[in-house]
């Protein structure tokens, strides 16, 4: 198990450096740079600024320095920032990110099960009829669509709950935007649970642990679950990224400081190395997390750890 | 209808037993139709006797068998087991029974779950119906077991993937006598397996009856292997039994015409002897069960059919001592 994790790991190493490498030379070939502002400044001045980022080097050197830089663990340094590089403005970011991002995640993991069993379960009857509907909601209304409106209503409506910002991060804060977050993906999960789930529970083992005479109960918990969540496991590894990366929208709706912020700043700014650093954050984040998800897969099949 | 002399006690009895199944209606305003699998089947299995049940594809006996278990509901009669008609059990009644009544099903490797070892796979039934084994006895049992099939007990941690169709089937038998039950469905278990194989599952299934005092109900399409195994026989047409009977007397001396044709078809080694007889060739497929012909279900293929037989149901009849046949025409012994 342990030789296959670092087996996996290293094949990430030539991914990661042609995603960088693609990267750094789209970037480049957008029109404009980073310190063309509305007030335009003295030549001279500008001459200076490219001389001390390297900008008037030749492109391969620059991508050179960069590489380096990067191997050393440094992100290099923002263009639109004097107090913070790359990698500290990130990390001011990160946590407001991660823990929208991971509890969005938790959420819709435990909604989306849930909810896909019962409709399995209760197959063409009314509770899946029911939550089936309900669910769809979540996934055909957009997030910039449902997020005023639950604003407005336990926001300013009912005053349950604070509309925006992030106050002192107790929970409070963390619902609306969270349960925004989640409500989608909840849906697709639940409906990939549900498919898989039916099929299962079609399969032959599964009426063989009904004639030893193990409980419905136990027999999903201990037969039917493990295979149905092999779908679910496949989609977690990209909606674990889009919930980490894509907040964006959500967090300016609801006005939360986490990384969506500096990312699109710096995309307006043409602030390369901001840029560049959020993109190798995010790409490392959604390698890992395929990783997870390739290591989940060896857990719920024996059949994947020979190969 | 089974011969009622034979000594010991009853251990099952089926009485009217109808299965029947909803087809979907291919159109929204056509009403759903109903096949009828299973049709006012009756019979009593006695202790330490095995019932082969046999017939062509799709003549209910996989359905049989199952309804006996519970794992298709029927929709009339009775099965009559331990002294209550398993029909009117709750659910949570019906699985505290399955400790003495189990299933061998006929395709062994999808039937074991593909994510447990084979030792987790047997034990299994230990943790639901003797949750108070310690982790060691419940090894013991399962090691036990294990050797009593005819599997190494070093396979207890393999997975079903790295087994061939035998092993796997003796795997399957092994979880279904762990809990030491009284009565086994035999559904088609060797019809998934090379013919060498064969022999050993039943040659295994005969000791293992002999060692734990088994009942066995055998459903097999293949005579040969039936009349290798069974003491009594049950020939199924239709969803109905046509003929009867302890297996030696039915197989020496077939009354019901489909059985005459069913034993006629059943290949013979030597082909000597293949050449000599005369085959009975039925014409056309075995009727819809959706669409029943009526009177007698072998009517439409019966080379001795008559006016009556379109029109009435045959009474069940006995033959001789130990034999019964449902049909106008049978073969009856010379009077004595």
């Amino acid at each position: 198990m342990l030789s296959y994790a670092f087996r996996r790991l290293l094949s990430t190493i030539p991914v990661l450096w042609i995603a960088v490498t693609a990267c750094f030379f789209v970037l480049r070939l957008a029109p404009g740079g980073p310190f063309d502002g509305e007030r335009s400044l003295p030549p001279a001045i500008l001459q200076n600024l490219a001389a001390h980022y390297n900008l008037d080097k030749p492109l391969i050197q620059q991508y050179l320095y960069y590489v380096g830089d990067l191997l050393r663990g440094d992100l290099g340094p923002s263009f639109s920032s004097e107090d913070f590089n790359v990698a500290q403005q990130i990390m001011i970011g990160l946590p407001y990110t991660f823990t929208l991002g991971m509890t969005a995640f938790a959420l819709a993991i435990i909604i989306g099960v849930a909810v896909g069993c019962l409709g399995a379960l209760y197959q063409n009857k009314m509770p899946d009829y029911v939550l089936g509907a309900m669910i769809l909601v979540g996934v055909v209304f957009p997030n910039f669509l449902i997020a005023p409106i639950l604003q407005l209503v336990f926001g300013i409506q009912l005053a349950w709950l604070p509309v925006g910002g992030w106050g002192d991060g107790s929970l409070k804060y963390l619902v609306l935007p969270v349960v925004v977050m989640a409500l989608p993906h909840a849906g697709r999960i639940s409906r990939i649970t549900r498919g898989s789930m039916i099929e299962v529970m079609n399969q032959n083992f599964i009426r063989t642990a009904k004639a030893k005479g193990i409980g419905p109960r136990l027999t999903v918990m201990r037969h039917a679950l493990k295979p149905a969540m092999m779908p679910v496991v496949s989609y977690l590894g990209p909606a674990a990224s889009y919930l980490l990366t894509g907040s964006l929208v959500v967090e300016s709706i609801f006005g939360l400081p986490g990384i969506g912020r500096y990312f699109i700043n710096a995309a307006l700014n043409r602030d390369y190395g901001m840029v560049l650093g959020t993109v190798i954050f995010y790409m490392v984040l959604i390698v890992f997390l395929n990783l997870i998800v390739d290591i989940a897969y060896a857990w719920l099949d024996p059949k994947v750890r020979n190969r | 209808m089974l011969d009622q002399n034979t000594p010991g006690q009853t251990l099952l009895k089926v009485e009217n037993l109808t299965t029947q199944f909803e087809i979907e209606a291919k159109s929204f305003f056509r009403k759903p139709t109903m096949l009828t699998a299973v049709n006012d089947v009756s019979f009593e299995l006695k202790e330490g006797r095995t019932l082969g049940i046999v017939g062509e594809s799709g003549c209910g006996k996989s359905t049989l068998g199952r309804s006996i278990l519970q794992l298709i509901r029927a929709q009339k009669g009775r099965v009559v087991w331990q002294g209550k008609n398993l029909l009117d059990l709750t659910p949570e009644q019906i699985r505290l029974a399955r400790r003495d009544m189990q299933i061998i099903f006929q395709d062994p490797i999808a039937s074991l779950d593909p994510r447990m070892t084979v030792g987790d796979i047997i034990a299994e039934p230990l943790t639901v119906f003797e949750p108070k084994l310690s982790r060691a006895q419940r090894l013991e049992r399962v090691q036990e077991i294990m050797a009593a099939v005819g599997l190494v007990p070093e396979m207890i941690n393999r997975y079903p993937h790295e087994f061939s169709g035998g092993q796997a089937q003796r795997i399957g038998i092994a979880r279904a006598v762990i809990t030491r039950p009284k009565l086994i469905v035999c559904d088609e278990p060797v019809s998934a397996l090379d013919v060498s194989i064969q022999g050993q599952v039943i040659t295994l299934l005969r000791k293992l009856r002999k060692e734990f005092g088994l009942t066995l109900i055998f459903i097999s399409h293949d005579l040969s292997v039936v009349r290798l195994i069974s003491d009594d026989v049950l020939v199924l047409y239709l969803g109905r039994i046509v003929e009867a009977g302890d297996c030696a007397t039915v197989f020496s001396a077939p009354a019901h015409p489909y059985t005459q044709a069913l034993f006629s078809a059943a290949p013979i080694p030597d082909p000597k002897l293949a050449r000599q007889r005369s085959r009975i060739r039925l014409q056309g497929d075995p009727p819809s069960p959706m669409n029943p012909p009526p009177g007698c279900p072998f009517q439409p293929r019966c080379w001795k059919s008559t006016d009556i037989c379109r029109t009435q149901m045959p009474p069940t009849e006995l033959v001789r001592q130990g034999q019964s046949a449902a049909c106008y025409h049978m073969d009856r012994p010379p009077e004595a």
